[in-house]
């Protein structure tokens, strides 16, 4: 099978042959760089093609399907457009937070896209705190929000990211406490640790009442996290015309545009490792035939096609449901959330203790 | 009737009455507010309909035309003032709370002030207009009003007049929103208005302190064009008011010309005009299934209602000809013939709307963050409804049976076998099922009809110059968003001297402000949707 350490492998001989050691490193730093951003852009545009279609078809449409065979090249052409639009600029405004903003949501979603495990060995930072590392990097995000709402001086924009200040807090820590139940079951922080410690068995199955429960929890929290339907409130288009963007133009927006959909990679990434065992193949204890046939499944293939899928729940989470109001996504945090997980939470050590998990 | 005359006399020997199709009462102003006392708390008058300002040339004044809601008798007050200079009228805002915004619209046109309003502002044009244009001396040449370069400014402070205790008329300023309010200006650009409506709100945090209403956005000048036009040519305008009940409107005009000249309509195209009209509040009540929805969040439920809404456009297109302004009725009938296919498209939808009413419930009305935005959401009484003139659905669901099909029946709807669906909830969500119900009710009515379209004309024979008796005449209809009334008045000639528009909608933006203060914003936007107003029915 062929695994993409080997190409990596001879990558780094091939550069340090020539070179010495401190100029290899930056090299490969750049070309690590370079291939994130890439791989970034392109899956955003995967995402805003999947989900234009996806909808479209949940809405008796047909969608994007004239740009390129079956409308795959709309997103570029859709980027490009983007890409040549002017960025306008506004009047009494602070131009260093209103120009910052869109740069630390971006980069937020980066380096939190940079954890996630791709396949066995292909990972760019993994160290023992993986996930948490994760888990502080994308609450930068929210940052950025709310400084794109403060510097854009419009009433809108500041509703908008007063009520993403909110909600992204509270539900960072339903995230955090899922997360953190996982994590006890695990025994690890580390991300390749919690994969490996899934290639027999993944942890939905393996957890089996508590982690369904965290699983569910964190859907809830993580598409609330990504200000996704039916949690849109900062950027609820029918109260608050584009809540915390109205202001941003061309490339700006397309900043925010990206992070957005790469949430959504990234929360159904963070979910498929914790829950579905990352890039690990579906094995069942016992079956060898049947796990020798999964095997043979390209591991980052997996990975991709379970964060796919699960983002796909989230979307048709997002076009089934009405937007909820503020006062019920907080009470629906605070009131039910926060308790079922810490309960939730107690009885994964209670199961970890006495060893009632498969 | 007589009784009423004779009890109204007593009290008031200052009044005259005069038969018409309405009782009339002439009443002067200094009397006025006593009489509108007496009938709304002893005569249990506490409908206020609609109120037509009019310039008599010797004179100024108001039609008042008021409702029993329990014995649903109708009756009109004229009260007028021969000052051309500073009209003055006493403000019966206080008695009915729908006259604030009705009395502004009479100020707005005909500059009589209304002693005791406590919004004497324009509501319509822009507050820089000179002179009031519908009274017959205006001056509409466009020196008068040249084209404005600037922007209008939004003045945070209004006037009243106020009567003191020595019967002085005093000036009074008032404050709207006070310096330190944080207003946001919703509309007239916003994805939630449904059209150019601005309402000025002010918060605190998310909550909703108060919203002042800026209408006129896209105001014609329908009444006063009509002025200046013969009777078939002003039906156009009524497919152009609330362009969701185009059918009804127009129904409504033709039934009041019709009823001045005494046109008897052939049974064929009374039972045309009523298939139409109830196929046209089912594509209304599915435009606001599927706005509302979206504007809730769920946006999926507006692809699945226009998909229903489209059917039905296509049958109105091989009928009438198009799909939005429709110009089917006209005075004695109805402007062609059915399209031979017409019977066999309307039997094929009808089974797949009520398959699709199923559908919408299971996917939008069960759900719960449904019903969490909705239930509860703009609370609004039976004697709210009432005094702010809520009529059609959004009444209805506040258990006010005000449907004209069946208080007043008109056309052949008597002869109909139909509920008029009432819910006590008052809420957003009671708004909605009214709909929704409705829906299954108009379906029943065409079911009714569809196989028993009678054979013979569609048009009774009219003059080719259309003259009206002299008079006044009111007709109202039930259109999709509640009681549409037309009021024409003629002097004998080929051009009337008064048309007005009782437009549904108009009690509907007004009551925003009630419904909203100490909810959301996002309440605002469901309490909008639900009531379901359209903007240029608003601004005729």
């Amino acid at each position: 099978m062929f695994e993409i350490s080997r190409l990596t492998g001879w990558l780094h001989e091939l550069l340090s042959s020539f070179m010495p050691g401190w100029l290899t490193t930056t090299v490969e730093c750049v070309l690590i760089g370079a291939v994130i951003l890439v791989l970034y852009a392109l899956l955003a545009l995967f995402y805003i093609y999947f989900e234009r279609r996806v909808c479209a078809f949940f809405q008796c449409r047909l969608g994007p399907n004239r740009v390129g065979p079956l409308g795959l090249l709309q997103s570029f052409a859709d980027m490009f457009k983007i890409l040549i639009k002017e960025i306008i600029s506004l009047k009494n405004i602070d131009r260093f937070l209103f120009a910052l903003a869109p740069y630390l949501v971006i980069i937020a979603s980066v380096m939190a896209f940079a954890v996630l495990p791709w396949g066995n060995g292909l990972q760019i930072i993994d160290f023992n705190i993986g996930i948490f590392f994760l888990i502080a990097v994308s609450s930068i995000g929210v940052l950025g929000i709310l400084l794109a709402g403060w510097s854009s001086n419009n009433k809108f924009t500041l509703i908008g990211a007063i009520r993403s200040g909110a909600q992204m807090i509270s539900y960072e820590l339903s995230i955090g406490l899922s997360v953190l139940t996982m994590v006890a079951l695990a025994g690890t922080m580390s991300v390749t640790g919690i994969v490996e410690a899934q290639t027999d068995l993944w942890f939905i199955f393996k957890g089996h009442i508590p982690a369904i429960i965290a699983f569910i929890i964190y859907m809830i929290a993580g598409t609330a996290e990504t200000n996704r339907g039916p949690f849109d409130l900062p950027e609820a288009e029918s109260e608050l015309t584009a809540g915390y963007h109205t202001e941003y133009s061309g490339l700006h927006f397309g900043y925010f545009y990206l992070a957005e959909y790469l949430n959504l990679f990234i929360v159904s990434g963070v979910a498929a490792l914790l829950f579905f065992g990352g890039w690990a193949p579906l094995h069942i204890p016992g079956w060898e035939g049947f796990n020798g046939v999964m095997d043979w499944i390209p591991s980052w293939l997996w990975f991709i096609g379970k964060a796919i899928f699960l983002s796909f729940v989230i979307i048709w989470f997002k076009w089934t449901f009405p937007r909820l109001r503020i006062d019920n996504l907080l009470a629906l945090e605070w009131k039910y959330l926060l308790p079922i997980n810490l309960f939730n939470l107690v009885l994964m050590v209670v199961v970890i203790i006495y060893g009632l998990h498969f | 009737m007589e009784e009423l005359q004779n009890r109204i006399a007593s009290q008031f020997p200052q009044a005259t009455f005069e038969a018409g199709e309405y009782l009339l009462v002439n009443i002067d102003d200094a009397h006025w507010h006593a009489l509108a006392a007496y009938l709304r708390d002893n005569e249990r008058f506490d409908y206020l309909i609609s109120i037509v300002g009019q310039d008599w040339n010797d004179a100024f004044g108001c039609v008042y035309y008021l409702t029993n809601t329990f014995t649903r008798v109708i009756l009109s007050v004229k009260v007028t003032t021969t000052d051309r200079e500073n009209p003055m009228l006493h403000s019966v805002s206080d008695l009915w709370a729908v006259a604030g915004i009705y009395e502004r619209e009479v100020y707005d046109f005909y500059g009589i002030i209304f002693i005791n309003n406590p919004d004497m502002r324009r509501i319509f044009l822009r507050a820089d207009w000179n002179g009031h244009p519908l009274r017959k001396d205006y001056d509409a040449s466009p020196e008068a009003n040249p084209v404005p370069t600037e922007n209008e400014e939004t003045d945070d402070t209004t006037v009243a007049y106020v009567e003191n205790e020595k019967g002085e008329i005093v000036k009074e300023e008032r404050v709207v929103f006070a310096p330190e309010e944080f207003v946001v200006n919703i509309g007239p650009q916003h994805p939630a208005t449904h059209g150019v409506l601005r309402l000025r709100t002010s918060l605190d945090g998310e909550f909703i302190k108060k919203i002042d209403l800026y209408l006129g956005y896209v105001h014609r000048g329908i009444e006063k064009l009509c002025e200046g036009l013969a009777y078939p040519q002003m039906l156009h305008f009524a497919d152009r008011l609330d362009y969701l009940s185009a059918h009804q409107n127009r129904h409504c005009f033709c039934l009041c010309i019709e009823k001045a000249l005494g046109l008897e309509v052939p049974r064929r195209a009374q039972v045309i005009r009523v298939i139409m009209d109830e196929l046209m509040r089912i594509s209304s009540h599915m435009l606001f299934a599927g706005t509302f929805c979206m504007d809730l969040g769920a946006t999926t439920m507006l692809f699945y209602t226009l998909r229903e809404r489209e059917k039905i456009l296509n049958i109105f297109e091989r009928t009438c000809g198009a799909r939005m302004t429709y110009h089917y009725n006209v005075i004695g009938g109805v402007a062609q013939d059915l399209h031979p296919d017409f019977v066999k498209d309307v039997k094929a939808f009808l089974p797949e709307m009520r398959k699709s009413l199923k559908e919408y419930h299971t996917l939008f009305t069960g759900n719960v963050i449904t019903e969490q935005r909705m239930i509860g959401v703009g609370p609004l009484s039976r004697e709210d409804a009432i005094s702010y003139g809520i009529s059609g659905p959004s009444g209805r669901a506040s258990g006010w049976a005000n449907d004209i099909r069946k208080t007043h029946p008109y056309s052949i709807y008597s002869e109909l076998d139909f509920e008029q669906v009432v819910r006590t909830d008052g809420d957003s969500f009671g708004r909605w099922m009214v709909r929704m119900d409705e829906v299954l009710e108009s379906i029943k009515i065409i079911e009714q009809l569809i196989d028993n379209i009678p054979e013979g004309e569609i048009c009774a024979p009219t003059p080719k110059v259309m003259k009206l008796p002299a008079g006044h005449w009111f007709q109202q209809v039930e259109a999709s968003r509640g009681a549409i009334g037309f009021y024409i008045e003629s002097d004998g000639g080929t051009t009337p001297v008064r048309v007005k528009i009782n437009s549904p909608c108009f009690p509907l933006a007004g009551i925003v402000d009630h419904l909203t203060r100490g909810a959301k914003i996002a309440d605002l936007i469901t309490i909008g949707g639900s009531l379901d107003y359209v903007v240029p029915d608003i601004d005729r």
